[in-house]
């Protein structure tokens, strides 16, 4: 809520950071680095991961307290204990982790501590339909306010989150990478309501990755590098901007897809295959090639993925590796199918890694039969396994003792990707592996990908990001209901083509 | 609202806001179901061997006996939503129930006022578990172990041997042999529950079992809802013990010890998580009721009692796979 407090200085910025510094261990988040953004303006806040970006928001919001420096909120310096005591001066937080709480209703999440009460008590029967009414001044009509948070879908929490802080009416706004699990379309509303907001006087922050849609919104631009501010522009090209973000030219974000060699064998197939009972989908990935699968977000991607995973197994569809028929129930049977199957997923936190324990376990956990004695694991082997892993990689982590939920979110991946090499895996299900990852560590990524390829491994490629594909595969489908609407190779590939097959019958339908 | 934005995402089409309430109370109305069922096994048990239903004697002995275990239980749930667990219930019924024994005498205002201060002295020995997991961010399974023992060696201290005597009134008055008019005080905690559902402590208490962290950053207190759910658990033991003395008229320092457990058992087989976050008091009554049918129908099937917890255990598994089973089908089902 706004407070009544003294008229905003003019001249002073409505949020801005002074020197602020941070560490967190022995890492400093934080050095000296200052920010401030205007009343009725919307400032992307980028850089790499690691830079700093969200520190600073997590300061700003009120979620952590600087070792040094000050935060002030119209020139007043201000010290907050908490994102709530931030909220009530009127800072809105969005931060990275959500807070949905997910036994809570849809509505209850959106109402908390602002819930129709009478005598001081909930009005349970009150809170579905004023969430209801809520949501619709927002322009959301398709999400339940009776359902759970843990039955929506991610984006749709993420929509929550965001149509909660909002419905506030923050003067200051802090989104910290709002769209990276929203598609096209949600983006598009994100964007209205910091329009809205902007023409009502609200300072909007926010952090991304994706470069259009920053150059789409933001006013002006911070540049972040190593725990402190680059420099503010206003118009920059994203050359310029890799360039300082790095600290060095990358010359070219894509590195060049060498192609398939000829008379590669299939190493994937999937015949009468389905990911929802009735649409028909087939495909085969031959070794060496990177096949990506494109369209808009909910039309079986996810469902293609963890099927050939095995978790859970596809409705319909025989899959073949190597040319030999394999029965894929759960995902031990695809690890260890003929060539090996392995599942790079989106949601590494809760599908892949075991955040808490070190690298070397992450690495080695699925070839521990192999790599023990008598049921006792060999150390030695075990040890020289990582640290080669490690440096192939290019994981950056102090050891390989180090728990993994301490490294970055590309190093996490890379972690993810090295434990499918320690196995063995020649297919490899590769899920927006580079969603909220720092520009550096996904062009590692690429170059990763490129290597693997050429090695004779197989990939199945989706991502998010359009460009990503154009620029990557030898092949991209791009999928709608299920079925494979368009299929694109070279000379035809590129993000338009992919992005009109997505949506070309979508309207009409 | 400029109109022109675009709705993010299509509407699916909508449960009915029956099918929700069904679908997130799934845990409530399948104790209530199980609750119905092992009834009617009883009844018709007592049928086929007594020729007649289980009449007003039996109701109230029932409800009488069962009195103690739901209180308990009902505390325990306001603790296990907080994604926390309480193993001092046994030690602070023992506490309580023994000092109920040496000081409920003379005259109704001083019983009451005697009854007030054991249910303070219960809060008061929540407050202690409270602080000690809040402020000391300790795990509650360690500290309420440790408390446990500590508040069954005050309650030895107090009455070293069973003993005491709780005056005709104040049994009539908690569990009156006349009719199950202790209904009426379940009744009344249902209706308690309830109003804590709605309040701002019922929210927060919900919100940390949810998510600790998250509920801190949407401005919940969480030390203070932890202190304040521990402590309420503990004047609901302490009313627990105060019944346990009223229905066998007189106190021990040792009556409260299986509490501990079957309080755990009732909060499972009333549908509460045990992860926090998601549950309800009328479960747990019903859990609590489930126990003891289960061992009254145990009587009736003449089943050697040194065999008793083996048959007891039998049927807390089969109930907990059957609910989760259950539970994930409703779920499961959209």
């Amino acid at each position: 809520m706004s407070s009544a407090a003294a008229e905003p200085d003019k001249a002073s910025p409505a949020i801005a950071a002074s020197s602020v510094s941070k560490a967190f261990g022995g890492v400093q988040a934080l050095h000296a680095a200052s920010f401030a953004a205007q009343a009725g303006e919307v400032h992307a806040l980028v850089g790499e991961n690691g830079a700093g970006k969200s520190t600073l928001i997590k300061v700003l919001g009120g979620r952590i307290a600087p070792d040094s420096g000050g935060v002030a909120l119209d020139g007043r310096p201000v010290r907050f204990a908490s994102p709530a005591d931030a909220a009530r001066s009127g800072i809105g937080t969005v931060f990275q982790e959500l807070t949905l709480l997910p036994w809570l209703t849809v509505a209850e999440n959106l109402l908390i501590g602002h819930e129709p009460r009478r005598f001081g008590l909930v009005r349970r029967a009150a809170l579905a339909p004023q969430a209801e009414q809520v949501l619709a001044g927002l322009g959301i009509h398709h999400i339940d306010p009776r359902a759970l948070a843990a039955d929506v879908s991610l984006a749709e929490r993420q929509i929550i989150e965001i149509a909660r802080v909002i419905t506030r009416h923050p003067r200051v706004l802090l989104l910290d990478e709002p769209t990276s699990s929203l598609v096209e379309r949600e983006v598009e509303w994100l964007f209205a309501r910091i329009r809205d907001l902007r023409a009502k006087g609200t300072a909007v922050v926010f952090t991304s990755h994706r470069w259009n849609e920053i150059t789409s919104i933001a006013d002006r631009i911070t540049i972040f590098r190593n725990g402190a501010e680059v420099g503010t522009f206003t118009g920059i090209d994203e050359d310029e901007a890799i360039t300082l973000m790095t600290g060095q030219r990358v010359e070219t974000m894509y590195p060049p897809v060498p192609p398939v060699p000829a008379g590669a064998e299939p190493a994937l197939e999937l015949v009468e295959g389905s990911v929802n009972g009735t649409a028909q989908l087939a495909f085969t990935l031959s070794a060496g090639e990177i096949l990506g699968i494109g369209g808009l977000a909910g039309q079986g991607h996810r469902e293609l993925f963890s099927g050939l995973f095995g978790a859970p197994p596809l409705p319909r569809g025989r899959i073949k590796v190597d040319g030999k028929q394999v029965h894929i129930r759960r995902p031990s049977d695809a690890i260890h199918a003929s060539l090996g199957i392995a599942l790079v997923p989106e949601d590494r936190k809760s599908e892949g890694l075991l955040l808490p324990l070190p690298v070397r376990d992450n690495l080695t956990l699925p070839i521990l039969s192999s790599l023990s004695r008598f049921g006792v694991i060999r150390g030695a082997v075990e040890r020289r396994m990582c640290r080669d892993m490690i440096a192939r990689l290019a994981i950056r982590t102090p050891n390989a003792a180090q728990p993994v939920g301490a490294l970055s979110g590309g190093n996490q991946q890379k972690v993810l990707v090295g434990r499918w090499l320690l196995a063995e895996s020649r297919v490899l299900l590769l899920y927006d592996v580079t969603r909220g990852v720092d520009v550096a560590t996904k062009h590692e990524i690429y170059e990763l990908m490129l290597r693997l390829a050429g090695e004779g491994r197989a990939i199945l490629f989706y991502s998010s990001d359009t460009e990503e594909l154009a620029h990557l595969c030898h092949r991209v489908l791009v999928l709608r209901g299920g079925r494979i609407a368009a299929e694109l190779a070279a000379p035809a590939l590129n993000a338009e083509a992919i992005v009109t097959a997505s949506v070309r019958e979508a309207h009409a339908a | 609202m400029p109109r022109e934005a675009t709705s993010p995402g299509q509407a699916a089409p909508r449960r009915s806001a029956m099918v929700h309430i069904i679908g997130q109370n799934v845990g409530v109305i399948l104790a209530a179901i199980v609750l119905l069922v092992s009834i009617a096994a009883f009844c018709g048990m007592f049928l086929l061997q007594q020729d007649r239903l289980p009449g007003n004697f039996e109701v109230t002995s029932t409800v009488n006996n069962t009195m103690p275990l739901a209180l308990a239980a009902i505390g325990q749930t306001v603790v296990v939503l907080t994604r926390g667990i309480d193993l001092s219930v046994g030690g602070v019924i023992d506490l309580t129930n023994a000092l109920a024994a040496i000081w409920l005498t003379g005259s109704t205002l001083h019983m009451l006022g005697v009854s007030l201060l054991i249910v303070l002295i219960g809060a008061a020995a929540g407050l202690l578990n409270g602080l000690v997991v809040g402020l000391g961010r300790l795990q509650p399974i360690v500290v309420t172990l440790a408390t446990l023992s500590i508040f069954q060696g005050l309650a030895i201290r107090v009455l070293p041997q069973p003993g005491g005597e709780v005056p005709p009134s104040y049994t009539d008055f908690l569990v009156s042999t006349n009719g199950p008019t202790a209904l009426l005080f379940l009744l009344a905690a249902a209706i308690g529950w309830m109003v804590l559902r709605r309040s701002r402590l019922g929210v927060n208490i919900f919100a940390i079992g949810n998510d600790e962290q998250s509920a801190i950053a949407l401005g919940v207190n969480a030390m203070r809802t932890k202190i304040l759910a521990y402590m309420l658990g503990g004047a609901l033991y302490a009313i627990a013990g105060l019944f346990l003395a009223a229905n066998a008229t007189a106190g021990d320092a040792t009556t409260g010890d299986g509490y501990t457990l079957t309080s755990i058992v009732a909060v499972v087989l009333g549908g509460v998580n045990l992860f926090g976050g998601r549950g309800s008091a009328v479960g747990a009554i019903c859990g609590a009721f489930i126990t003891t049918m289960i061992v009254n129908i145990l009587f009736f099937a003449h089943i050697n009692p040194l065999y008793q917890s083996f048959y007891e255990g039998l049927f807390l598994v089969i109930a907990v796979v059957l609910g989760a089973l259950i539970g994930r089908l409703v779920r499961g089902s959209r």
